[in-house]
């Protein structure tokens, strides 16, 4: 199965209900509806993009229609494509772990239960597999059983986790996990913490001093910063992200749960108005099912039956 | 919780005003802006409709003939649909039944459903003294099991380990024998997160669901969720019976769209509210307050819940007594009321549910903040008991002493004593006039 056939199957219910109202909308119908620009809306509005970027997104067509003296639908549909491409192509760079001096520190964030864990876990077995020698750190050292959790994971894929006991600084463990990594001559270190709320200051605070503890050892620690999210997360997401870059400095993005029925769509809302690099989009349950996110795949995956 | 869609209320309210007549057109305007609040705040598309639709027919029906001002009248009708829309108030469980009572959480991933197990136990513990029994039946994610096993042992519960059995099915069967083997009122089960299209995961809660018969099955949701919240609902509710709703992450900055889309679209109750990490962070759901707190009301009835369960009754009685006798006010009982701030969980939290409009809460809570709190805390720490109970020999060297013991400048600790005086004497004022609930609320909005 191509990767394109993986993502159109994870992406199907999305595709499902986003794009086959589109083209019910559009294709094949030789004008165009009068009420476009609402049936449009609904669309996108359902599709978690929010007022701010299906606003944008319609004006930019409107425009185009105005522009291009547009009359067929079949190319209001396609230029509502190009429009919706344009948004993510920018975003859409992957890790690259060999631009970062060895080891690559990447530093894992995010909400309470957005898979920061299990995204680790993935991530850790794709670059594995790719001959990197990984190391994790258990940083989550608040929510119960956080520990094993990793731990187990690691056990199955024979990845070494640093750990301590529960309870512990978070910043110590990723601070034993760094000097552990540098021992053993490793390529990467992903460091996991404790989910946390972004309106709850004092965890937000602890961030920080995670920044602090590895920018003595090296000021350009965290190589990457990546802040996980899960996609079935309206408005709030960008909230998150704000808050999140307030404390510390996001790098990039991943999004899991593509593969439930969400629609992704607050991915367009993030693009629009961060342009922060979306690293991995995460498309199922399976240790595989962690996928660098290609723009132009997602795309076609949405919008080919 | 809820503050942004209140803030978005309020401004809109706020375009109203100054307008002596509301015209059809303006009620479009402002119909049109209460949307785009109402879609900002994650509430599905199609509730959003139904709910514009149902506000504007009755206001153009309404308006004329009643005597509130066209303004006051608007917002008398989204209040009532709000509150409609939220759906009924929380009237407890159904565990009137042969114990064991069982109870089901189930939910999507990273829902919050292990941590809502225990608050849901710990609340029932705390609440209406049941004897609890937590089991789980996670198999699938590592260390779910040990993790609610772990959050039992800290609230006190007895926890089943399920035996050799790796069928989910299985495993809960055998801790309902165990439950009732024991004699426990209450039987918590944990389940699985899974995705409402994963047709085996659905097929195993629904033979999990058949085969203990809970008297209630919980959806837990995410408080975050945006649009996909009603489908997921929806799904699971075609699959499982729900009874009820519990909202999760409810304290963060989400503008709890979710809990209005789920609720009219599975018509079943949202019965509590996840509000923080710890186990004793869960609120039954309450939909005026939940209105009257998007129309910038406050919430005082949730703080004087709160205050009451939290705060030792007896020692509260006392203070009550004290304060009427006006003179016997002493530093001591202040530091006392100081730390019980502290149960409520901090200024923020009680201000966030007294009614008063965005811009009244952030002016005071720039004025009263915790840190301002904790100052206050740390010098009457440093004062002697005889110092607290007779504040007037504090001098000039007793407070150098003070200042140099709490880390902290004179001038505190003359604002402090100024502080306390007012409060005292304000004490006096009220103890003839009030009764002594009224008085203990005043006192508690105070600081």
């Amino acid at each position: 199965m191509t990767l394109l056939d993986r993502l159109k199957t994870s992406l199907s219910k999305t595709r499902a209900r986003f794009t086959s109202g589109l083209a019910r909308l559009f294709l094949g119908k030789k004008e165009i509806d009068p009420h476009w620009q609402e049936a449009i809306q609904t669309l996108l509005l359902t599709a978690d993009l929010g007022p701010k970027t299906t606003e944008y997104l319609l004006g930019r067509l409107a425009e185009t229609v105005a522009r291009e003296n547009l009359k067929d639908s079949d190319l209001l549909f396609s230029a509502l494509k190009k429009e919706l491409t344009l948004i993510l192509e920018p975003c859409a760079r992957p890790l690259i772990v060999d631009d970062f001096p060895k080891p690559a520190v990447i530093l894992v964030v995010g909400v309470n239960g957005s898979g920061k864990t299990t995204t680790i876990g993935k991530l850790a077995y794709s670059l594995q597999a790719a001959g990197k020698k990984v190391l994790l750190a258990a940083g989550d050292t608040f929510r119960a059983a956080a520990i094993p959790q990793l731990q187990s994971w690691g056990n199955r894929h024979n990845i070494s986790v640093i750990a301590q006991s529960p309870g512990a600084d978070s910043a110590a463990v990723i601070y034993d996990a760094l000097q552990a990594s540098r021992a053993r001559g490793l390529d990467v270190l992903i460091a996991d913490t404790a989910g946390r709320l972004h309106t709850q200051s004092h965890l937000m605070e602890e961030l920080k001093k995670i920044k602090r503890v590895l920018a003595k050892c090296d000021p350009s620690l965290p190589h990457e910063t990546m802040l996980v999210l899960d996609a079935t997360t309206g408005q709030n997401a960008l909230r998150q992200v704000e808050e999140f870059h307030k404390a510390i400095p996001i790098t990039s993005l991943a999004i899991t749960k593509l593969d439930g029925t969400a629609k992704g769509g607050i991915l367009f809302a993030l693009a629009n108005q961060y342009h922060l690099p979306v690293r991995f989009i995460g498309i199922g349950e399976g240790r595989e099912d962690l996928k660098p996110f290609d723009a132009t795949l997602f795309i076609e995956a949405l919008f080919n039956p | 919780m809820f503050n942004t869609l209140t803030q978005k209320f309020s401004s809109v309210y706020r375009d109203l005003s100054g307008q002596s007549r509301l015209t059809e057109k303006n009620i479009q305007e402002t119909l049109q802006e209460v949307r785009l609040a109402l879609l900002d705040a994650d509430v599905a598309h199609s509730v959003v409709e139904s709910f514009i639709k149902a506000i504007e027919s009755r206001s153009i029906g309404e308006a004329v003939l009643n005597t509130l001002t066209p303004q006051q009248t608007l917002i008398k009708i989204v209040y009532e649909e709000l509150v409609r829309l939220c759906g009924e108030p929380f009237s407890g469980l159904p565990l009137q039944v042969s114990p064991p009572a069982v109870i089901l959480i189930s939910g999507l991933q990273g829902c919050g459903k292990t941590t809502t197990t225990a608050k849901l136990a710990q609340w029932l513990q705390t609440t209406l003294h049941k004897k609890i029994l937590l089991t789980s039946v996670d198999i699938y994610r590592p260390a779910a099991i040990s993790q609610l096993n772990v959050l039992a042992n800290a609230i006190g519960a007895a926890f089943y380990v399920p035996g050799e059995e790796s069928n989910p099915v299985a495993m809960a069967k055998s801790a309902l024998e165990q439950a009732t083997i024991a004699f426990y009122d209450v039987l918590l089960i944990d389940t699985a997160g899974r995705l409402h299209i994963d047709e085996g995961m659905m097929a195993e809660l629904k033979a999990i669901h058949q085969a203990i018969h809970p008297i209630e099955t919980l959806y837990v949701a995410d408080g975050l969720t945006g649009q996909d919240a009603v489908l997921s609902a929806q799904a699971f509710h075609s699959t499982l019976p729900i009874t009820g709703v519990i909202l999760t992450k409810m304290d963060a900055d989400t503008k709890g769209g979710a809990a209005l889309s789920i609720r009219s679209i599975i018509e079943k109750p949202i019965k509590f509210l996840g509000v923080g990490e710890k186990t004793d962070a869960l609120e039954p759901f309450h939909p005026e307050r939940i209105a009257s707190r998007i129309l910038g009301m406050g919430d005082v009835l949730t703080l004087i819940e709160e205050a009451e369960q939290k705060l030792d009754r007896a020692q509260t009685k006392k203070f009550q007594k004290k304060l009427l006798q006006g003179d016997r006010f002493t530093l001591e009982d202040y530091h006392e009321q100081l730390k019980n701030m502290h149960a409520l969980g901090g200024v923020g939290k009680i201000l966030e549910k007294l009614p008063a409009a965005g811009q009244f809460q952030s002016m005071l809570a720039d004025k009263m903040n915790d840190t301002t709190l904790k100052k206050m805390e740390v010098i009457l720490c440093s004062m002697t008991r005889h110092e607290k109970n007779f504040p007037a020999i504090i001098s000039g060297s007793r407070k150098v002493r003070i200042s140099k013991g709490s880390g902290t400048a004179i001038q505190d600790i003359n604002h402090l004593l100024k502080n306390f005086e007012q409060v005292k004497k304000l004490s006096q004022k009220f103890a003839r006039k009030e009764s002594r609930e009224k008085l203990l609320r005043k006192m508690q909005n105070l600081f």
